[in-house]
């Protein structure tokens, strides 16, 4: 169970990025974050995992509150939720299978993964996630050898060895063309269903909200403008959350 | 309107131009312009020699065939008649048109039977022995030279003075001359001083390419109370770094002494550790370890860092002994024990450093860390009252410290003035920031760190290792280990702050996802950063590995050892040639190393 309580946050300059949102979501919830771009979508998901700090509100994680987290704490926070970023946000100089070990990190000894040696255990389990998403074949690759969609998959296997309790996924196909967008999807999808970790997933295209989300809320400039099931969003809906001028596309 | 505002642009355009020629005269004037020195007779020609010296370097010489002939000369024309010897025309012999001649008359002077080809001087032998060069002469296919020479300004002597000819024919293999030889060895010395200075720069500009790196730096964000509780922490781990090493060296000397004892320890001392690290194993991994487990623990961590104290110490008053030993015995190969030697010195001096600065991070980190604590769990006002009280303390250290670097410069050697006066200064400043800041606030102790590295950087930087090399002359003697030192800490600087500044331009989004999995500090700098800098890095070096190699060539003319040490002995005696040789090898060298770092650059990055 998340609960997020009056969360804002004001950049550096002034910037009001968040306005008092809150909202929470159920254990194993599928929840799409929805919003122009600029609404608010990914610093809400940081906010979440504390990449970017807060100004005010809370956020707690069942019963813990993540933003009174001390730094140690947090760390072992963060490392029960996954990340999955549109940009991919490989280390592309690195191998793949460096890069799915990179989410072992906050489990690990700090002295034995300076030197790159994890344990069996861990590289079985970075190898047995790879095959689920299907890419075993690429490990020792260098991560830029790799197509968008296969660096996507192995940014998702990097969150899938977390063992993660929640995925937060920003705008994870927003840089992929339509049918590499549905295979992601049903990867995030599977992780949902079959590992039961909740997924807040912020997505442009209404269709994959419908087809894949449990629940959406939806940001404007910051407000939290829609809190419901993603059939509720009308026309009506539609234009408050996207403006006036918006059309529907697909 | 508009004519006017073009009149005045016209005028400012006129005063602009008349204020540059003002600042290029002025600089004709400074610099002390004079272009018809340049076409002056005396030094056109005193250019034409030296050239001509330059363009013959000192590199191949032969053994070579000479072949003398002289013929009497009277030098004035002596009163009374003078008396002519015989020649004797079947051995090489030497005509001169006149018997007798005035200082600075020309004579001709023609030599018969010398072998063709052969080429070399022609000298005036004075009646005290000395041999003034007339001219050169070379020999024609007949085996005869005709030459016009200028009788030398001499006081008069009564008796015979001689011409002679020296007519030198190559025979044999050519050879290195003594310059050449000398030229290589100080050549060699110059690479490696470039190559040692390099390595050492890049090893330790490394780290600290990370502390002055803002984008890392800036994160790094403590509470008060822990920031003043670091500043306490590390002074107080380093002394107690250092008594450690002082107190464990004094056993090792002892073992030390008994060359079987040292052996017998140095591999028990390890399977002690080992074995006492086996039994700790199974305790670190208990979550909630008890008081008595904790004090234990600690209490083996010490035993263990101990031991290994003792093995280093060991190991580099071992290495010190045998490396001399082994210079005798291994011959010419004896500079590998030298190093064996210098590699235990080098372990020596360092390990009281390393012991030390663990000893601050020892202590530093988790009185850091309790801070930390403290500020988060109890109360902003009790928070407040620690945090006056630790930042007073705190701010006092921190200024009598500084105060004893000054008296240290300065030698005030004042109680008072250095030490009550800075520690009541820092004490005031420490309770003021405590008062004035919110209990709770981070402190950007990672931007200070910053911008405190950046300066001294920057300052080291703007003095150029030709200057450094002065100091360290006098601080290791003359000779290229003070270049090694002056050109590495120069090295240190320059790369420190290009590869923070490579460090400061890396992609943002992998440094994000890997801290989203919950990597600490350090693993994210593994994982995220460093991929994305080596190959920078690598160029950087090689860039700098360039400029090493140019410099190491000249740092010789301040005491640095090398070849311009030999080049600036050569230009100061005038020996051109022998300069020449020198700075044929510095080019040759320059440009081979550009090219290797060149075609080494392409294939690694």
């Amino acid at each position: 169970m998340l609960e997020v309580r009056n969360l804002t946050k004001i950049y550096d300059g002034g910037v009001l990025a968040l306005d008092n949102v809150s909202f929470s979501v159920e254990q194993g919830e599928f929840l799409a974050v929805i919003g122009l771009s600029g609404s608010g979508k990914s610093t809400l998901l940081r906010c979440i995992n504390r990449l970017v700090e807060p100004t005010e509100g809370q956020i707690l994680w069942n019963g813990v509150d993540i933003t009174a987290a001390s730094q140690d704490e947090l760390l072992r926070i963060r490392r029960k939720i996954g990340m999955v970023f549109q940009h991919f946000n490989l280390v592309t100089r690195s191998k793949v299978i460096t890069n799915v070990l990179a989410g072992r990190l906050g489990y690990v000894n700090t002295g034995r993964s300076m030197v790159n040696r994890f344990p069996k255990s861990d590289i079985d389990m970075a190898l047995k996630q790879m095959d689920r998403v299907d890419i075993t074949d690429q490990a020792y690759k260098r991560a830029d050898e790799l197509s968008g969609g296969q660096q996507q998959r192995v940014g998702i296997a990097r969150a899938m060895v977390q063992e993660p309790e929640m995925i937060l996924a920003d705008e994870p196909v927003a840089s992929l063309d339509p049918v590499l967008a549905h295979s992601i999807m049903q990867h995030l999808d599977q992780i949902n269903k079959e590992d039961g970790a909740t997924v807040l997933c912020s997505l442009h295209f209404l269709d994959l909200v419908h087809q894949y989300a449990d629940r959406a809320i939806a940001l404007n400039d910051g407000l939290l403008m829609f809190d419901g099931a993603p059939e509720a969003i009308d026309d009506e809906k539609f234009k408050e959350i996207y403006g006036k001028e918006a059309e529907r596309v697909g | 309107m508009k004519k006017q505002r073009s009149l005045f642009k016209s005028i400012g355009l006129g005063l602009g131009i008349l204020l540059v020629l003002v600042v290029y005269a002025y600089g004709f004037q400074v610099t002390q312009v004079d272009f018809a020195e340049t076409s002056s007779e005396v030094r056109l020609t005193q250019l034409s020699r030296i050239l001509r010296a330059l363009a013959h370097p000192d590199i191949i010489e032969f053994e070579q065939e000479e072949t003398i002939a002289k013929t009497p000369i009277y030098l004035p024309c002596p009163e009374g008649g003078l008396e002519l010897p015989e020649v004797d025309t079947s051995e090489p012999y030497l005509v001169t048109d006149v018997a007798c001649a005035e200082s600075k008359e020309n004579v001709i002077v023609e030599g018969y039977h010398l072998p063709s080809g052969s080429k070399g001087p022609i000298h005036f032998l004075t009646a005290s022995g000395a041999n003034l060069q007339l001219g050169n002469f070379v020999v024609a296919g007949d085996g005869t030279f005709r030459e016009s020479v200028r009788m030398p300004t001499r006081q008069p002597v009564a008796e015979a003075q001689y011409i002679r000819a020296t007519a030198r024919v190559p025979v044999g293999a050519p050879m290195l001359t003594d310059t050449a030889i000398v030229t290589w060895d100080k050549i060699v010395e110059t690479v490696f001083l470039a190559l040692l200075a390099t390595t050492f720069g890049t090893l330790l500009a490394i780290p600290i390419s990370f502390l002055a790196a803002r984008n890392l730096m800036s994160e790094i964000k403590y509470s008060l109370t822990s920031v003043a509780l670091t500043i306490l922490g590390w002074p107080l781990g380093i002394g107690l770094g250092l008594l450690l090493t002082r107190w464990l060296a004094m056993l090792s000397e002892k073992l030390s002494a008994n060359s079987l004892l040292t052996a017998v320890s140095m591999v028990i001392i390890p399977l002690l550790a080992y074995a006492l690290f086996r039994w700790i194993l199974p305790l670190l991994g208990q979550k909630q370890p008890g008081v008595f487990v904790r004090i234990s623990r600690l209490f083996v961590y010490l035993l263990i860092a101990a031991s290994g104290i003792i093995f280093l110490q060991l190991l580099a008053q071992s290495a010190l002994t045998v490396g001399q030993a082994l210079i005798e015995p291994l011959g010419p190969l004896g500079f590998l024990g030298g190093f064996i030697a210098q590699l235990g010195d080098v372990l020596n001096i360092s390990l009281p450093v390393v012991v030390a600065l663990a000893g601050g991070a020892v202590v530093g980190s988790p009185m850091s860390a309790l801070g930390q604590r403290i500020s988060d769990r109890y109360a902003a006002r009790f928070v407040k009252i620690i945090n006056i009280v630790l930042s007073a303390a705190a701010g006092a250290l921190l200024f009598i410290l500084i105060g004893a670097a000054i008296n240290w410069f300065y030698q005030i050697n004042d109680l008072y003035k250095v030490l009550l006066i800075p520690g009541g200064v820092g004490a005031l400043l420490g309770i003021l920031l405590a008062v004035r800041t919110d209990p709770k606030d981070l402190m950007p102790l990672g931007s200070t760190i910053y911008m405190i590295t950046r300066t001294i950087l920057n300052a080291i930087r703007s003095v150029e290792p030709l200057i450094m090399v002065i100091v360290f002359a006098v601080w290791v003697g003359i000779g290229p280990f003070a270049g090694v030192l002056a050109l590495g800490l120069h090295t240190i600087a320059a790369l420190a702050k290009l590869y923070s500044e490579q460090v400061e331009s890396i992609m943002p989004g992998p440094l994000e996802a890997v801290q989203a999995t919950g990597a600490n500090r350090l693993q994210t700098i593994v994982f995220a950063v460093v991929p994305q800098i080596v190959p920078p890095y690598i160029s950087f070096t090689m860039y700098r590995w360039d400029i090493n190699v140019r410099m190491s060539t000249i740092i010789g003319f301040a005491g640095g050892g090398g070849i311009g040490f030999l080049l600036m002995q050569n230009i100061n005696l005038l020996n051109y040639r022998a300069a020449s040789t020198q700075m044929l090898a510095i080019a040759v060298v320059v440009a081979s190393m550009d090219y290797i770092s060149s075609s080494l650059r392409k294939r690694l990055v």
